[in-house]
């Protein structure tokens, strides 16, 4: 185990490698620059103040070059300033990753705790009126675009019957305290939070399905039935824990797109997370923070995945790795 | 024969209601026979299935079933609500919403079959050599794998889209060139199992060049992986081309797809007073992915050959 950890970590370094370098090049070679709009927006700008910043952040220097200086900064230890927001890209992301995983985190915990019972009942009633509602609706919730079920409910919901606010985390400037402020944020979460849940329950659930489909026709489920253990037992019992061990690896994998799992309902609900800090970024040609954002997308889902293996090996003792 | 009518009668997937008689499946039936019998066994699957023809028939007949311009300006007419001549009402150019969304069709149904098309190419030619010689390639291809496996899919797509400019071509390529790595994986499993079998050894021993070892040998064997992931595909290519044409990345106006007609959204006040503008095209794309879907579901059951209780 331990030498194929270390193993497993010494790949990653060649694919992170490779990640920087495929979106950095991409970055650089989209046109426009962050300067653009503030020349729009500020029409007395000489093109000689312009050219020099555009110089100032090397904006011409050939890729491999502009890469280097990116790649010895990020080794220093420092994420480097936002062109456009003039911040410590560190804290900006700070802020923003915290955001986003006050919405990620409770859907993924909700929509498994909702999806794994769901999923078992499914497969234990196979073939009857509960088990294909339940299958059409996984379907469906796996068919619809979420960012489409975020804009119907914000129109109907919080606009028409004003249930919600429209968007955002908080009420901006209303200095809410103790349990008002409380009361506030969950207000503002409840809409993109039962999205993200819905959206999940139905991936969650189809696999929790097949998975425990797969292990009830195993013999060693036969077995359990043939010597008289109660029905309760043998799926709980027997099957669950087996049929457990997929769906673990799949929540493992699942992790590594709690950052970037959500952009588009976050652009509906304008809710300030990773996703619109990155897409924001892009969109300004921020290179500095589009190129830490991504890059700590990327190694997010990477890690997750290495965490799955490891969790696999754990859940399952007939997994070794060596 | 009576494992086969005992396995066949207790096919799973969506003929969950059905419990007609056993399928009567005589010697010799080639695999795509058992499974179109399996398949048209399967309600929800059919019921999907024709949903699909008429949406091509919708996308290839647009012009025959309204008489309305798609593209035809009226800024006197905008904003109509659905009345008897425009059913869906009109767009912000006093377009005739129905029309747009029937042309809408097209742009979404080539975005599907074009990036799948892509996808299918990459990830069959680099899963079958990559499990085929192994060795080197084996881990390059591998390598390139991870790197496409963790890229953010909407970013990497954001930001491609920014390079090639928004057009529907855009959206082919982008969607096609970032879904390829899990078919890749799962070709290249089914190539490594496959290429120890005695048949492929016998290829081999008869002289036969490593193209046509690959190429009618092993990838036939693979179909059924293949056929599944593509049909999946393409609800995956629709759904891309929604969500970047919803951005404003994908196909480009005045060309109609139900993405850039989901786009009208993006404006507060289209959003909260013009809902036909934007509705229609979501629940098209709804409907599409899920149809697709069923289909592409009941396909992979169909062809499961440990059909199980």
């Amino acid at each position: 185990m331990k030498s194929y950890l270390i193993r497993r970590l010494l790949l990653m370094i060649p694919v992170i490698f490779g990640v920087s370098v495929i979106i950095f090049t991409l970055i650089s070679l989209a046109p426009g620059d962050p300067f653009a709009q503030m020349i729009e927006a500020n029409p007395s700008m000489s093109r000689a103040d312009y050219e020099n910043l555009l110089n100032s952040i090397g904006y011409y220097d050939p890729i491999p070059v502009k890469y280097a200086k990116w790649a010895k900064q990020v080794f220093s230890g420092s994420l480097g300033y936002s062109i456009s927001q003039k911040q410590p890209i560190a804290d900006m992301i700070g802020r923003r990753l915290k955001n986003t995983l006050l919405l990620s985190i409770p859907a993924l915990v909700l929509s498994t705790i909702i999806a794994i019972p769901l999923g078992v009942l499914s497969a234990t009633k196979q073939y009857s009126f509960l088990d294909y509602i339940l299958t059409l609706l996984a379907l469906a919730g796996i068919s619809i675009p979420a960012f489409f079920l975020a804009l119907l409910l914000l129109k109907y919901l919080a606009f028409d019957l004003k249930l919600f606010p429209l968007q955002g985390m908080e009420t901006i400037a209303a200095g809410y305290t103790g349990t008002r402020w409380l009361h506030d944020r969950l207000h503002h979460l409840a809409l993109p939070l039962s999205i993200l849940t819905t959206i999940q329950v139905a991936g969650r659930m189809r696999y929790t399905r097949s998975s425990m489909l797969e292990i009830i026709n195993q013999d060693y489920i036969r077995t359990a039935r043939a010597k008289g253990l109660g029905e309760k037992s043998v799926i709980y019992k027997h099957a669950l824990r087996n049929a457990l061990i997929p769906v673990i690896t799949v929540l493992s994998i699942s992790l590594g797109s709690l950052l970037s799992g959500a952009i588009l309902t976050e652009n509906v609900f304008m809710w300030p997370g990773m996703g619109t800090l990155v897409y924001q970024a892009i969109s300004n040609r921020d290179y500095p923070l589009v190129m830490a954002g991504t890059m700590l997308l990327a190694l997010s889902m990477l890690i997750a995945n290495l965490l799955a293996d490891i969790a696999y090996a754990f859940a399952d003792p007939r997994i070794r790795y060596d | 024969m009576l494992l086969l009518t005992h396995v066949l009668d207790t096919i799973r997937g969506f003929a969950i209601m059905n419990k007609s008689a056993p399928l009567k499946i005589s010697k010799g039936q080639s695999l795509w026979a058992i499974t179109l019998t399996r398949l048209f066994k399967n309600k929800l699957a059919i019921v999907a299935f024709s949903v699909i023809i008429l949406l091509i028939l919708m996308a290839i007949f647009a012009p025959v079933i309204t008489s309305f311009d798609p593209n035809r300006i009226n800024l006197s007419n905008k904003f109509q609500k659905p009345d008897d001549i425009h059913r869906l009402g009109t767009d912000d150019f006093g377009r005739d919403v129905l029309t747009r969304l029937i042309y809408g069709t097209r742009a979404s149904l080539l975005v599907g079959l074009a990036s799948t098309g892509i996808s299918v190419t990459i990830g069959v030619t680099l899963g079958a050599l990559s499990g085929y010689y192994g060795g080197w390639i084996d881990n390059l291809v591998m390598r390139l794998v991870d790197i496409f496996m963790c890229f953010p899919f909407f970013l990497m797509a954001i930001v491609l889209a920014s390079i090639l400019g928004p057009s529907i071509y855009t959206v082919m390529i982008v969607s096609g060139i970032l879904s390829w790595p899990s078919l890749a994986r799962m070709v290249r499993a089914e190539v490594l199992a496959l290429k120890k079998r005695e048949f492929i050894e016998a290829a081999r021993a008869l002289g036969l060049n490593v193209s046509s070892i690959i190429i009618s040998h092993i990838l036939p064997n693979v179909f059924s992986v293949i056929i599944v992931y593509a049909t999946l595909g393409i609800a995956g290519g629709i759904l891309g081309e929604a969500g970047l044409s919803y951005l404003g990345l994908g196909v480009k106006q005045p060309q109609p797809s139900w993405g850039n007609m989901l786009s009208a959204a993006q404006n507060m006040s289209s959003l909260m007073f013009y809902p036909w503008l934007w509705i229609p095209p979501g629940i098209m794309i709804f409907l599409t992915t899920l149809s697709i879907n069923i289909f592409g579901d009941a396909l992979r059951d169909a062809l499961d050959p440990k059909q199980k209780k």
